[in-house]
């Protein structure tokens, strides 16, 4: 029996249908979701993978079947049918893959806001005043000196200065070094952040802990607490905002069970918020080229129940007061990296030896 | 007879005695032939991708296990510094720039180039550059901030090695720029008559959009890195954030060109596989005004989509929206290009040789690349895999499995043109086989690498990675042995190959309406246009297009304002060829 050519066509779209959607949720490609953002990265991710399997496995078999259907018999020197194009079949293919981006980009702009990426408040840092534009030169290119000096507040340097309030944050951060960048006007921020997701919205975080990043180590101060640590812990469930910055070069804060990364540049303030859901020892990753020892600034993210939070709080206020004593008393310009980093290298999990062998 | 029949029987007996075969010293010489600089391109550049690839695979072998125990992390970081600088610079980007210099002209009918002495200039920039970067690695200071150079890293690592790789990098991009003006001009002025736009071959499409696309991106690339050459050298604060500057600008700068910069290394080999496709499956290119419109397209769209690199660094939410649905709707065009290849194939006469397996290959590779492209773009997925495995794997799926595979497709299309003799087509299916394998072993499981966990440009890793980082180095030696077949078959085949004619394909476009090689000038008189150039198939519906008018004068038509006038020959040289 012959079967019909629609019906092969059909069969074929069923199976192709079926195959994209299982491979779509069976991949196992993405390690633990350990964050209530982490959620959402996987079903954008699932749906992108549901639908590149389909394109695919649509593509190669076409091609393969082409290879082997339609090659040159032995013998058979004539041309192939002339057929120049077909413009519905051209306009589908255009159609079909624009709906699909479309689709995709509306998604990840859904994902993107459920995570936080337009809290009001960094976009209220962008307000295009007509003060703005009224301002001397704005409109021709002016020389620097032409430009007044702006009377807008330089959030970053407020932001800088808060964290600066805390004496472990003082002590680690070199910001009096390195002026803090100032919004352009009109664009936004020069900083942006993962803020509250929008249930959260308009609240203060449940728990902030100031983050440094400098070749190769994070440090960790917890304001209000007088800690320092080169490990961050927090407790589980509750919604943590990092404001982060970089002595030295560009660094980049990941941690892949959370889905979540965001430079970290000298002259900047970056924040992100997140609430970690589930317990256990993850990996932080700096993901941005800082130096040749770039592949060991890595440290453990430790997710816990909020009483053993406490209890580690408690035992590093202890031990981190002497510490910072010392860090304090000098100033860490005055010192060789070498023996800056010393107090904090049994938090980091970097050997000594090693970290002398960074800095020689 | 055949369209091939008749095109060539409206050519040939312009140039029917066997040219002087040209004498090896002058391809050391500066020959302002096109074909002589378009070799002087390949095989310099070729020279280049395997000094690059040795540099792949020591950084493949630090990386078979967690440990930093092969090369020390200094040295590390120079390899794929100098790697990825090699491969793009100088590589793929002048591979295709001397594709360009060999077929344009003959593919448009023109005697040479607009300005061949600008042509052998543009070349001549490229070996100084490429040395100077070699260079550095033995005077024991080569750049190690990646080829990216973000400040401030790229300010405080080795000063010697980040001014030479800044004044290279420039070097090699004004020879591109030279160039891509020298490509603008000579298709809009220099086609022969009776040529007009859509009579040119997509090969030509492709580099009117690669040149312009050049032109506009490579300066803003320049000035970004004079800038940060004052940085590094005069210390200025540009981009160092301790005197009060924005690396981040910095990024912006260099993304505006190295974004671009993709296209311009994918785009000449869309057009060599919109070439090869349609003459190996004997049949129309599909849609052949949609491909030409698409190079346009992906042209204009590459130039805004930059910013989806720094998505994780200092851009604002909305700007990471508009980036993300810019750089998604890049998939259109190239979706397009993919499916009329596809249906171009579909019901022809594909005859499997190698030149016609790697552009297979070419379209099986680039998809995945494609489609990883567009997962990239989506914002969130992005911050979760930025500078991670996954975008390695990505960017060595189109630059490895699209525009590498289309170098050697185009290789084995036209070496019997480049050389008048053909390559072994055994070697050339081993070839093929050895690279598709190791391509796949090696840069296949960087996607899970990267989504799981692992950074790129690290020499140490997590020891749960050590499995599939195992694969990827077997992969990348495989990819080493691989080169070997094609090296010594084209050596040898270019000595002691079996001549190849005139046209051993058997396809329409005008650079095969001439002998192999052609000679110095090409044509004998400007070349005329019996059929279109992909008219396959015709003859057996239709008895071919008519011939145009061989009078250039009469046929000149409606676009002949566009075309320059036959070049007149200077009393002063003819007086001297006379007297000799």
């Amino acid at each position: 029996m012959k079967i019909p050519s629609s019906i092969w066509t059909l069969l074929i779209g069923i199976g192709l249908t079926l195959v994209s959607l299982w491979y779509g949720q069976n991949h196992g490609l993405l390690p633990t979701a350990a964050s209530d953002e982490a959620p959402l990265v996987d079903g954008l991710f699932n749906a992108m993978m549901t639908v590149s399997t389909g394109i695919f496995v649509l593509v190669e078999g076409i091609l393969i079947y082409s290879a082997i259907k339609y090659r040159r018999r032995a013998g058979d020197n004539a041309d192939g049918p002339p057929v120049h194009g077909n413009v519905p079949l051209e306009i589908l293919w255009t159609a079909i893959p624009t709906v699909i981006v479309i689709g995709i980009s509306v998604y990840s702009f859904d994902v993107y806001n459920d995570m936080g990426g337009f809290s009001p408040h960094a976009i209220h840092e962008a307000p295009m005043t007509s003060q703005v534009m009224n301002m001397p030169g704005a409109a021709i290119a002016a020389t620097l000196s032409d430009t007044p000096p702006s009377t807008e507040p330089n959030e970053n340097q407020e932001k800088s200065d808060q964290a600066m309030q805390d004496p472990a944050t003082a002590a680690v951060r070199n910001a009096d070094q390195i002026p803090q960048k100032r919004n352009a006007p009109g664009v936004g921020s020069v900083a942006p952040t993962l803020g509250p997701t929008p249930e959260n919205e308009g609240k203060p975080p449940a728990f902030v802990v100031n983050v440094t990043g400098l070749q190769y180590a994070w440090i960790f101060t917890y304001p209000d607490t007088e800690v320092t640590s080169g490990e961050l812990h927090v407790p589980i469930g509750r919604e943590v905002q990092l404001n982060m910055t970089a002595n030295d070069v560009i660094h980049a804060f990941w941690v892949p069970e959370f889905r979540l990364k965001q430079d970290v540049i000298p002259g900047r303030q970056s924040e992100i918020r997140f609430t970690p859901n589930k317990e256990g020892d993850y990996t932080l990753i700096c993901a941005e080229l800082c130096g040749p020892y770039h592949g060991a600034m890595r440290t453990q993210v430790v997710v816990q129940k909020p009483e053993e939070f406490e209890q580690w709080i408690q035992e590093q206020e202890v031990a981190s007061a002497e510490e910072l004593k010392q860090a304090v008393a000098v100033n860490p310009v005055d010192l060789t990296p070498d023996e800056f980093l010393a107090p904090h290298t049994s938090h980091m999990g970097i050997h000594p030896e090693m970290l002398h062998q960074l800095h020689k | 007879m055949t369209q091939a029949q008749v095109q060539e029987k409206a050519n040939i007996p312009a140039l029917a005695e066997e040219p002087e075969i040209r004498h090896w010293r002058d391809y050391f010489t500066f020959n302002t032939d096109h074909k002589v600089i378009a070799i002087q391109y390949l095989v310099t550049t070729f020279i280049f991708y395997c000094i690059g690839g040795v540099l792949a695979d020591l950084v493949r072998t630090e990386l078979r296990t967690p440990e930093v125990d092969f090369v020390t992390p200094e040295v590390y970081n120079s390899l794929f510094t100098l790697h990825a600088t090699i491969m793009i610079f100088l590589w793929i980007v002048p591979a295709g720039a001397g594709f360009a210099n060999f077929l344009i002209p003959l593919m448009i009918g023109a005697k040479d180039m607009a300005f061949p002495r600008l042509n052998a200039v543009a070349f001549w920039m490229i070996p100084p550059a490429g040395l100077l970067l070699i260079a550095s690695l033995v005077v024991g200071d080569a750049p190690d901030a990646g080829w990216t150079s973000y400040p401030p890293l790229s300010l405080v690592t080795g000063q010697v090695g980040e001014g030479i790789w800044i004044l290279s990098v420039l070097l090699l991009g004004t020879s591109s720029i030279l160039g891509a003006i020298n490509f603008l001009v000579t298709m809009l002025k220099m086609r022969t008559p009776g040529m007009g736009f859509f009579q040119l071959p997509l090969f030509c499409w492709a580099m009117l959009a690669t040149s312009a696309l050049t032109l506009v991106s490579t300066p803003v690339l320049a000035a970004g890195l004079i800038l940060l050459s004052f940085d590094l050298l005069a210390g200025t604060a540009f981009f160092n954030p301790t005197g009060g500057g924005d690396p981040v600008v910095y990024q912006h700068m260099f993304w505006f060109y190295s974004h671009p910069a993709v296209y311009i290394m994918i785009l000449p080999f869309f057009g060599a596989i919109s070439e090869v496709i349609p003459v190996h499956s004997r049949k129309p290119i599909f849609g052949y005004k949609a491909i030409a419109y698409s190079s346009l397209a992906i042209s204009f769209l590459g130039l805004i989509v930059w910013a989806h690199h720094m998505f994780t660094s200092g851009v604002p939410g909305w700007l990471r929206m508009f980036f993300m649905i810019t750089t998604m709707i890049i998939a259109v065009p190239t979706g397009i290009k993919i499916f009329s290849w596809l249906a171009t194939m579909w019901g022809g006469k594909i005859r499997l040789n190698s030149a016609m397996l790697f552009a297979i290959g070419f379209v099986g590779t680039f998809v995945i690349g494609g489609i990883s492209g567009v997962m990239l773009a989506a914002v969130p997925f992005d911050i979760h895999v930025h500078d991670t495995y996954f975008v390695v794997a990505h960017l060595h799926y189109v630059l490895f499995g699209g525009s590498v595979l289309g170098i050697y497709s185009a290789i084995y299309h036209w070496f019997p043109k480049m050389t008048g003799r053909m390559l072994n087509e055994f070697w050339g299916k081993v070839h093929f086989a050895l690279t598709i394998v190791g391509l796949n072993m090696t840069f296949l499981p960087m996607h899970k690498l990267g989504m799981m966990g692992m950074n790129r440009r690290i020499a140490q890793y997590d020891p749960k990675f050590t499995f599939l980082n195992e694969i990827c180095t077997i992969g990348a030696y495989i990819l080493a042995v691989s080169t070997f077949p094609f090296i010594i078959n084209a050596i040898w085949s270019w000595m002691y190959g079996p001549k190849a004619g005139n046209n051993p394909w058997d396809a329409l476009t005008l650079e095969w309406m001439t002998t192999s090689p052609p000679a110095i000038e090409n044509f004998d008189k400007p070349p005329v246009l019996a059929t279109g150039p992909y008219d396959y198939g015709l003859e057996n519906t239709r008895k071919g297009v008519p011939l145009s008018d061989p009078d250039p004068v009469l046929s000149a038509g409606p676009n002949s304002v566009l075309r320059a006038e036959p070049d007149e020959s200077s009393p002063a040289i003819t007086a001297e060829k006379e007297e000799r």
